[in-house]
């Protein structure tokens, strides 16, 4: 089981952290609801997308064998994995065998997932990240702590200062634009001299075997255009059947975001350079990962979790997410959809209290885009929980409420019973010590409303 | 809720109290009870009554939560309106008894009862249509929705309306009025921390407010926040809606 409690509770103690997540949260919640002013497009979009992502599970292993089709017709080779060590070794073989040493790499959540990084550098292949966010983390040996802005939980001083240990001839500033051409100059000459390129994919569109990233740098684009080989990968999830499908789920997706009604940079990936190319890879692959999608997508009541499109818009409304960070989730995905998403790719003996780690609020819910189910999935999530737990203290006393509460006899004596003498509890009995941490004891009330209701003449039938 | 169909006024209602209030906060529910009869109605409060089951079905205890919602089931024979001061409890009824009992015998009477249950403002406001004679003295109060009456109920603005139909009360609104209060059945035992730094924003958003009184619909809150509020040492004091309304209108 993981340590969210502890994490948590560590995160909490930083005011530095809570300041900037807060600030950080407060912008992108302001940005995204500014671009959905309009409620009746917002509901209209929102109903589009979430039929298209619903429409493409419904047929998914057909769309990833028309996927197949139309990309090996296209020349990009597709490779499969079951498994995130898989995947890795079909990135280490396309490397070895095209003598790929460097390695840039643009934004991609299915590479964390594979821990691809830490895989390459044992194996002597250097690999650099070229999202500035995804940089500054890789530069502070960090991982992300957001699906979308990886180094949110930093200020700008915390950059200023890893800059200046860091790259060599970078001179502190604190100024965005400078720290940005620091950066720029430092990456720039790798991508010319990198082996190969490795990025995401936002969506791929089974009719045209067409790969869809989305950016806001360039580098997603110099990464996929200036090494000779590019190598994009992603999870089975992420197919849709036509380019009109793109047009809703791309729109939802940087809105949702960022707030943008569109990156700077969107890329269509169709193919490796063409005799006719002035530029290009020679090798386009594409590795699909299922790591578990395949089981989550074979049921029914988990099978939504799969319509999520990576905006990371429930964990800026998350009011756990923007409270705690991403890193006290220890987990690749952090907030709400990583809540759901994690126990059922990597197992609740690592994830087991993340789903429990939530109000129930449903804030998340409220902006999903593609309205993934997150708080009926987390509950469904819990209740598979209870199910892999023998007999336990909190196990009997489940039984022992539904007891009392499936017996109004027996409710009505018990409460009256904690009417009289329920204020001798003490502080410091079961969930009551975690309760009076920041509150005063609930008091008990003398007379019940059954007896009040009564009193005052109510039917009591 | 915006798109809810509301039906006319009828004769009589059933009142389900719930458990927090049954045993916490009493008043709330009487008053709840008084408002509804000074209207006209013939209030039904059902002996058999306990608990919606909520607890056990967000804890993922599903037959446990069956077991005491279908206790439930059976106290609403006649086809009136259920009316419950608490909209996170009105949308377990609503929102989730059908989910609930889906493939088994009692899922007819789950439909039945999700169709007629109210939260108490939104049958107060668009039911009732409401209109009370504010007697008290002036005062200032903030308004705390609870994410389930907000999100499963889309009771948003009632309650409010019903505040600011108070001549003498000054309704001022929180900064961050939608987020959550850090309550959460279960979490806020669960995850202390996390709840705690979420119900010390809370209140310091009550408290920045200059609200002398903070208003809710649900118990589950009050009892997160006003508890807060007093280990605080805070002036503010919290009211259910209910109980607010009564006390100011109760002649």
């Amino acid at each position: 089981m993981g340590d969210f409690g502890k994490n948590a509770e560590a995160a909490l103690a930083s005011a530095k952290l809570r300041g900037n997540l807060r600030r950080a949260m407060d912008g992108l919640m302001a940005k995204r609801g500014a671009q959905f002013a309009d409620a009746d497009e917002w509901s209209r979009l929102r109903a589009l997308g979430t039929n298209v992502r619903r429409r493409s599970l419904a047929r998914l292993p057909e769309l990833l064998r028309k996927l197949e089709e139309t990309c090996t017709a296209n020349a990009i080779q597709v490779h499969w994995a079951e498994t995130p060590a898989e995947a890795n070794q079909v990135v280490l073989d396309i490397l070895r065998r095209n003598g790929a040493e460097t390695v840039v790499k643009g934004k991609s959540m299915v590479s964390e997932e594979m821990h691809l990084n830490g895989y390459l550098e044992e194996n002597g292949v250097e690999i650099l990240e070229t999202d500035l966010g995804e940089y500054v983390i890789q530069l502070a040996g960090e991982t992300p702590s957001h699906i979308i802005m990886p180094c949110i939980h930093k200020n700008r001083d915390e950059i200023a200062k890893l800059f200046e240990d860091k790259i060599e001839g970078a001179a502190y500033t604190e100024d965005p634009a400078e720290l940005t051409e620091i950066a720029r100059k430092a990456l720039r000459r790798r991508f010319a001299e990198a082996g190969a390129g490795v990025t995401g994919v936002n969506f791929a569109v089974a009719e045209t075997g067409t790969l869809c990233l989305v950016e806001n740098e360039g580098n997603g684009r110099m990464s996929t255009t200036l090494p000779p080989v590019h190598i994009a990968v992603m999870g089975i999830e992420k197919v849709v059947e036509s380019l009109e499908d793109v047009a809703p789920l791309l729109s939802l997706l940087t809105r949702s975001a960022t707030g943008q009604g569109i990156t700077t940079y969107v890329n269509m990936i169709s193919s490796p350079r063409r005799a006719d190319d002035r530029d290009g890879p020679r090798e386009v692959h594409l590795i699909l990962l299922d790591n578990g999608r395949s089981s989550i997508h074979a049921d029914a009541d988990l099978r939504p979790t799969l319509q999520c499109i990576r905006c990371g818009a429930c964990m800026n409304h998350c009011p756990v997410y923007s409270r705690v960070g991403g890193h006290a989730y220890s987990s690749v995905y952090p907030g709400p959809i990583g809540k759901i998403l994690m126990p059922q790719i990597s197992g609740f003996a690592c994830y087991g209290d993340l789903p429990g780690a939530s109000s129930l609020c449903g804030a998340c819910v409220d902006v999903c885009p593609v309205k993934v189910p997150i708080t009926d999935i987390l509950v469904q999530l819990r209740a598979r929980l209870e199910k892999t737990k023998g007999l336990s203290l909190g196990s009997v006393a489940w039984t022992g409420w539904k007891i009392m509460h499936a017996s109004p006899g027996l409710y009505r004596l018990v409460t009256r019973v904690l009417g009289l003498v329920g204020g001798l509890i003490p502080r410091c009995a079961p969930l009551l010590r975690a309760w009076t941490r920041v509150r005063a004891k609930p008091r008990f009330a003398p007379k019940s409303l059954h007896r009040l209701a009564r009193e005052g003449g109510f039917d009591h039938e | 809720m915006a798109g809810r169909t509301y039906p006319a006024k009828p004769e009589a209602v059933y009142f389900f109290g719930t458990c927090l209030v049954d045993l916490f906060y009493p008043q709330a529910g009487l008053s709840g009870m008084k408002l509804l009869r000074r209207e006209g109605l013939r209030v039904v409060f059902p002996k058999g009554q306990t608990c919606c089951g909520q607890p056990a079905y967000n804890n993922g205890r599903f037959a446990d939560a069956r077991a005491v919602a279908r206790q439930q089931l059976r106290l609403f024979p006649k086809p009136i309106p259920v009316v419950l001061p608490s909209g996170s409890c009105a949308g377990m009824m609503r929102k989730h008894y059908p989910d609930l009992f889906a493939g088994t015998p009692d899922e007819a009477a789950a439909r039945d009862i999700s169709e007629r249950v109210f939260e108490l403002s939104e049958f107060l406001v668009h039911v009732l249509k409401a209109d009370f004679t504010d007697l008290g003295a002036p005062v200032k109060v903030a308004w705390h929705g609870s994410c389930h009456s907000q999100r499963e109920m889309g009771v948003r603005e009632e309650p409010k309306t019903l505040l600011r139909g108070l001549a003498n009360v000054e309704l001022v609104e929180l900064e961050r009025e939608r987020e959550c209060c850090g309550f959460g059945g279960t979490f806020s035992v669960k995850e202390p921390a996390v709840s705690a730094a979420m119900v010390a924003d809370k209140t310091a958003d009550i408290g920045n407010t200059g609200a002398e009184t903070v208003v809710s619909g649900d118990c589950g809150c009050l009892m997160n926040i006003t508890g807060a509020l007093e280990k605080q040492q805070s002036p503010v004091c919290g009211r259910h809606i209910a109980e607010f309304l009564w006390e100011r209108t109760d002649g």
